[in-house]
């Protein structure tokens, strides 16, 4: 019983979390710069929050994760971080020769109240930024938001510093996926160039964060969207934003700054949300859907009709990040499942609450929300009121593994296991294998609590 | 030579045996804009007492520092698990203005009467340095309402490297030191000082001198508990594992309570015998304890000998290379990687010191590269030109490792698998062996070459 220590009996707790559900924004803008070409993160700040970032996001995708920084000293607490910026800028560029750097802050910069733009302004004019080469930044302090700011800070920092209109509006459609993996941008992507749609998709981290092994280290990976496609979706005819928590802010942005009129959806994470994302990309595009995804759409129906009884009624919790979660509660609820514990640790804001209470309104269970949230109230809810599946990361397996109860991985981070970047959730096909991981849960603890006389051979 | 550039204030810290007269400078802030594999103050302090398992550590910072330690090495405790739990202060906007002290105080109240702990550690961390709390008198408010030990932790990132966390972490721990009965020591007993128990091996550590008639009083920090270092001073001798970590310990040990130290290292046969031998050696008074000690060496030895020599012969020959935090465990992998019959061809570390280097360097045979504070593109350049078939590291160096095609073996403290002891050296062999010998590495041809196409891997 790893998780002996948590009692039972819920206190409202008001000035400590314990168990956290969110993690710190620069790891979220780090993740979002590295689906840029070509780029090397860098962390404004003393040396220890960067080499967190890396690690962790390394045992999450257990790919090699490079980023860079500022390595603060006291000096530089005192003084500012002026010196130690564009010195860094200066041997970045010497030493590993990246096409752009992305500055992130961390609460120590943000706190001492460094001012990038003007810091990164000096570095060009002094030389330090050779030709053709780019440095963008976001502001990314930890003590507002969660991970999942950090990512809608760097991604709309992609389209305010690169982000042109010609005057000339393309045809093409720009995707932003949201803090997602790169099996879910890759999959994103598909659907809309089976769709015949031409895209740019910002950020990208299929091929970057589950590249194949080559033989080499490469510190610089193939994916990832270029500079060039940035300046352009500056011109393209709309935005699909994807998420409104960690998407939204750039579609905006862009839409402010080139006039690309954009929608804001839920995350595709089922059917009804897929079917959204599909109808928004054809009326965008002026394209028709092709029988190659009716096809998919056409199996996933029939699998939920095939399977529906063994999801019916279902009680699950889930903990995650915002748009993940209302997406998938959505899904669920779609599934004649039963969400009754629900909790993002990210701050989110009223009106996404309202929309996650609106998206459980026909659950006939008492449904607990909260917003945000920590693990340690996650799993007093459980054990006040137990559940028939937990869906969240890796640290929900003491919880599942406590109350003994399923669990199914989904989110940020899973260390322990495969699948998550290869595998994606997203689309028709996704929504497929995440019913896959739901019903193998649910079933394999079916067969192993029957009975030798109830055992059934054919589900 | 290469198309890797190094940066000329760089290449003081690297050095290739035999090149030049011996010169490594080391012990410095990383540069700024370096892909450093280090990390910071705090981490140091973290990694020292996080393994004191039924005291209470509370992070006082921004989310991100107490979500990355949540859990994430491999220290086990036979009782309490209170360590592996995550709090947070989780600092906000309003509190890096207005300061986080009631917050602290409120946060520790809230957590001493729902824990119950025998001690708490408050770390700082970077933000707390600069908005100025005064921590100190949190805590010395907070140990008198609750009568139990609240120890502050000066570890803000900044203020220094891991080093100097490993330095603030025993500065709160010596506070202990002193404060329990001694009643019941033996004169023949010691403590085990720098052992983390990772994977249980200060479990098996103690075993053997426990078997040799030495009482064990207090294992710091491994498996630890608060009133066994309360009562530590009562113990003969101390036994310092380790460069860094614990030998401030052993220093205010000896000036305060006048206990002599000795250093080991329980890695690899000859280590770990000699680990044996000098403490038996300091109560030589007891001749049994000698006699004891030879009859448990022989037994252990001679039980994983023939494995190790069946192991050696897949192994012979093949070319390691080592980079791992501190240089003390460096020393140990050498001889024992020379057991298995493997030579090693580059070797670094985080945290080494000049005479750490300089013995290093007495170690190794001519052309071996010996690097401080290395960066992932040298780490692969010189991988690749010495052709290496095993990378012995940390997190954050396995994909690197994986994409070049070669072995992996973690040495660092996120492993569940005890490499320390007789028995730890067979499981470090059988590891090696596994990873080195895996079929996965023949379809890796690319990697054979590598050595000739350097200018391709730099992206
Ligand atoms: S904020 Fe400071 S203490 Fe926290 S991880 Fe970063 S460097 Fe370390
Ligand atoms: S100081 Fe801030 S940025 Fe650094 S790890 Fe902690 S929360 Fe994250």
């Amino acid at each position: 019983m790893l998780l002996r220590h948590t009692p039972t009996e819920i206190k409202e707790r008001s000035a400590l979390t314990v168990n956290p559900a969110k993690t710190c924004q620069p790891i979220g803008a780090m993740y979002a710069a590295l689906g840029v070409h070509g780029c090397l993160p860098h962390s404004h700040g003393s040396q220890g929050c960067y080499a967190y970032h890396r690690s962790a996001l390394t045992r999450h995708f257990k790919e090699p994760v490079v980023a860079a920084t500022s390595a603060f000293t006291e000096g530089a607490s005192v003084f500012g971080g002026q010196a130690n910026l564009v010195q860094a800028i200066d041997n970045i560029f010497t030493v590993y020769n990246p096409e752009v750097i992305a500055v992130h802050t961390t609460c120590l910069s943000e706190t001492i109240g460094d001012d990038v733009p003007q810091i990164v302004a000096k570095a060009k004019a002094d030389g330090k930024v050779p030709e053709g080469k780019y440095v963008f930044h976001a502001n990314t302090p930890s003590y507002v938001g969660s991970h999942v700011t950090g990512f809608a800070n760097m991604t709309k920092a992609m389209v305010e510093y690169f982000a042109e209109a010609n005057g000339l509006k393309s045809k093409t459609i720009n995707l932003i996926p949201g803090y997602v993996e790169p099996a879910d941008m890759a999959e994103i992507r598909r659907l809309a160039t089976v769709m015949g749609i031409t895209t740019i998709m910002f950020p990208d981290t299929a091929k970057v964060l589950n590249g194949p092994l080559t033989g080499k280290y490469k510190m610089f990976p193939e994916g990832g969207v270029t500079i060039n496609e940035l300046q352009k979706c500056g011109s393209s005819a709309g935005t699909v934003a994807l998420g409104r928590i960690a998407s939204m802010p750039a579609a905006r942005a862009l839409d402010a700054k080139c006039k690309v009129p954009c929608q804001i959806l839920d995350l595709p994470i089922g059917l009804t949300a897929t079917d959204a994302f599909v109808d928004t990309l054809r009326q965008t595009a002026g394209v028709s859907v092709p029988d190659a995804i009716n096809l998919e759409r056409g199996q996933l129906v029939d699998t939920i009709s095939d399977w529906h009884q063994y999801l019916y009624g279902k009680r699950v919790a889930i903990v995650g990040d915002p748009d993940q979660v209302l997406a998938l509660t959505r899904f669920l609820v779609g599934l004649d499942m039963r969400p009754v514990h629900i909790i993002t640790g990210s701050p989110s804001g009223k009106k996404y609450e309202k929309s996650l209470r609106d998206a459980v309104a026909r659950v006939p269970d008492a449904v607990n929300i909260r917003v945000p949230g920590d693990m340690l109230l996650f799993h007093q809810w459980l054990k006040n009121n137990p559940v028939d599946l937990i869906i969240g990361n890796t640290y929900a397996k003491y919880i599942a593994k406590d109350e003994d109860i399923p669990l199914v991985r989904y989110g940020f981070p899973i260390y322990d296991r495969m699948g998550h970047s290869y595998f994606s959730t997203m689309g028709y096909r996704g929504a497929l294998r995440l019913m896959e991981k739901i019903l193998d849960a649910i079933l394999d603890r079916k067969d192993r609590d029957a009975d030798d006389i109830t055992m059934e051979l054919v589900m | 030579m290469s198309a890797i550039p190094i940066l000329e204030a760089r290449k003081a810290q690297i050095h290739q045996k035999g090149a030049e007269p011996f010169d490594i400078t080391c012990g410095k802030h990383s540069l700024a804009g370096s892909v450093s594999q280090r990390a910071c103050v705090f981490c140091g302090s973290r990694v020292v007492l996080y393994p004191i398992a039924d005291a209470l550590h509370l992070i006082h910072g921004p989310i991100g520092c107490a979500a990355y330690t949540w859990d994430i090495r491999g220290a086990l405790s036979s009782g309490p698990q209170l360590h592996r739990l995550s709090f947070s202060t989780d600092l906000r906007e309003k509190d890096v203005i207005f300061g986080g002290e009631k917050k602290l105080a409120a946060a520790l109240d809230e957590l001493i009467d729902a824990y119950r702990p025998k001690a708490a550690f408050v770390y700082s961390t970077c933000i707390v340095g600069i908005i100025g709390d005064d921590v100190a008198a949190v805590c010395r408010k907070l140990a008198q309402d609750k009568g139990i030990p609240v120890l502050p932790v000066h570890s803000e990132g900044f203020k220094g490297t891991k080093k100097d966390g490993y330095k603030a972490a025993c500065d709160a721990l010596f506070r202990l030191v002193g404060t329990g009965s001694t009643e019941g020591i033996s004169p023949l007993s010691i403590n085990i000082l720098g052992e983390f128990n990772i994977g249980g091996e200060a479990w098996m550590i103690r075993k053997y001198y426990e078997e040799m008639g030495i009482q064990v009083v207090s294992i710091m920090t491994g498996d630890g508990r608060v009133d066994d270092v309360a009562r530590s001073h009562g113990a003969s001798l101390n036994v310092v594992q380790c460069s860094g970590a614990l030998t401030f310990m052993a220093d205010m040990m000896k000036e305060t309570y006048g206990i002599p130290y000795i250093r080991a290292s329980y890695f690899g046969i000859d280590d770990m015998a000699k680990a044996l031998y000098d403490v038996a050696a300091h109560f030589s008074t007891q001749p049994t304890v000698m006699e004891t000690t030879r009859r448990i060496v022989r037994r252990e030895v001679s039980a994983i000998m023939p494995e190790l020599y069946r192991l050696k012969g897949d192994l012979s020959g093949k070319r390691a290379a080592i980079y791992v935090g501190g240089a003390f465990k460096a020393f140990s992998l050498i001889k024992a990687l020379r057991y298995l019959g493997m030579a090693v061809v580059l070797v670094g570390s985080q945290t080494g010191s000049k005479a750490d280097y300089a013995t290093l360097q007495e170690m190794c045979n001519a052309g071996t590269v010996i690097l401080d504070d290395a960066n992932p593109l040298e780490l692969s350049k010189y991988i690749i030109e010495k052709r290496a078939d095993l990378f012995i590291g940390g997190v954050k160096e396995r994909p690197i490792a994986f994409k070049m095609g070669i072995g992996f073996c973690d040495h660092n403290h996120e492993r569940k698998i005890p490499l320390a002891g007789f028995e730890g050296m067979l499981h470090f062999a059988r590891e090696v062996h596994a990873s080195v010998t895996s079929p996965v590495w023949q379809f890796a041809p690319a990697r054979k070459l590598a050595g000739h196409r350097e200018e391709e891997f730099r992206a």
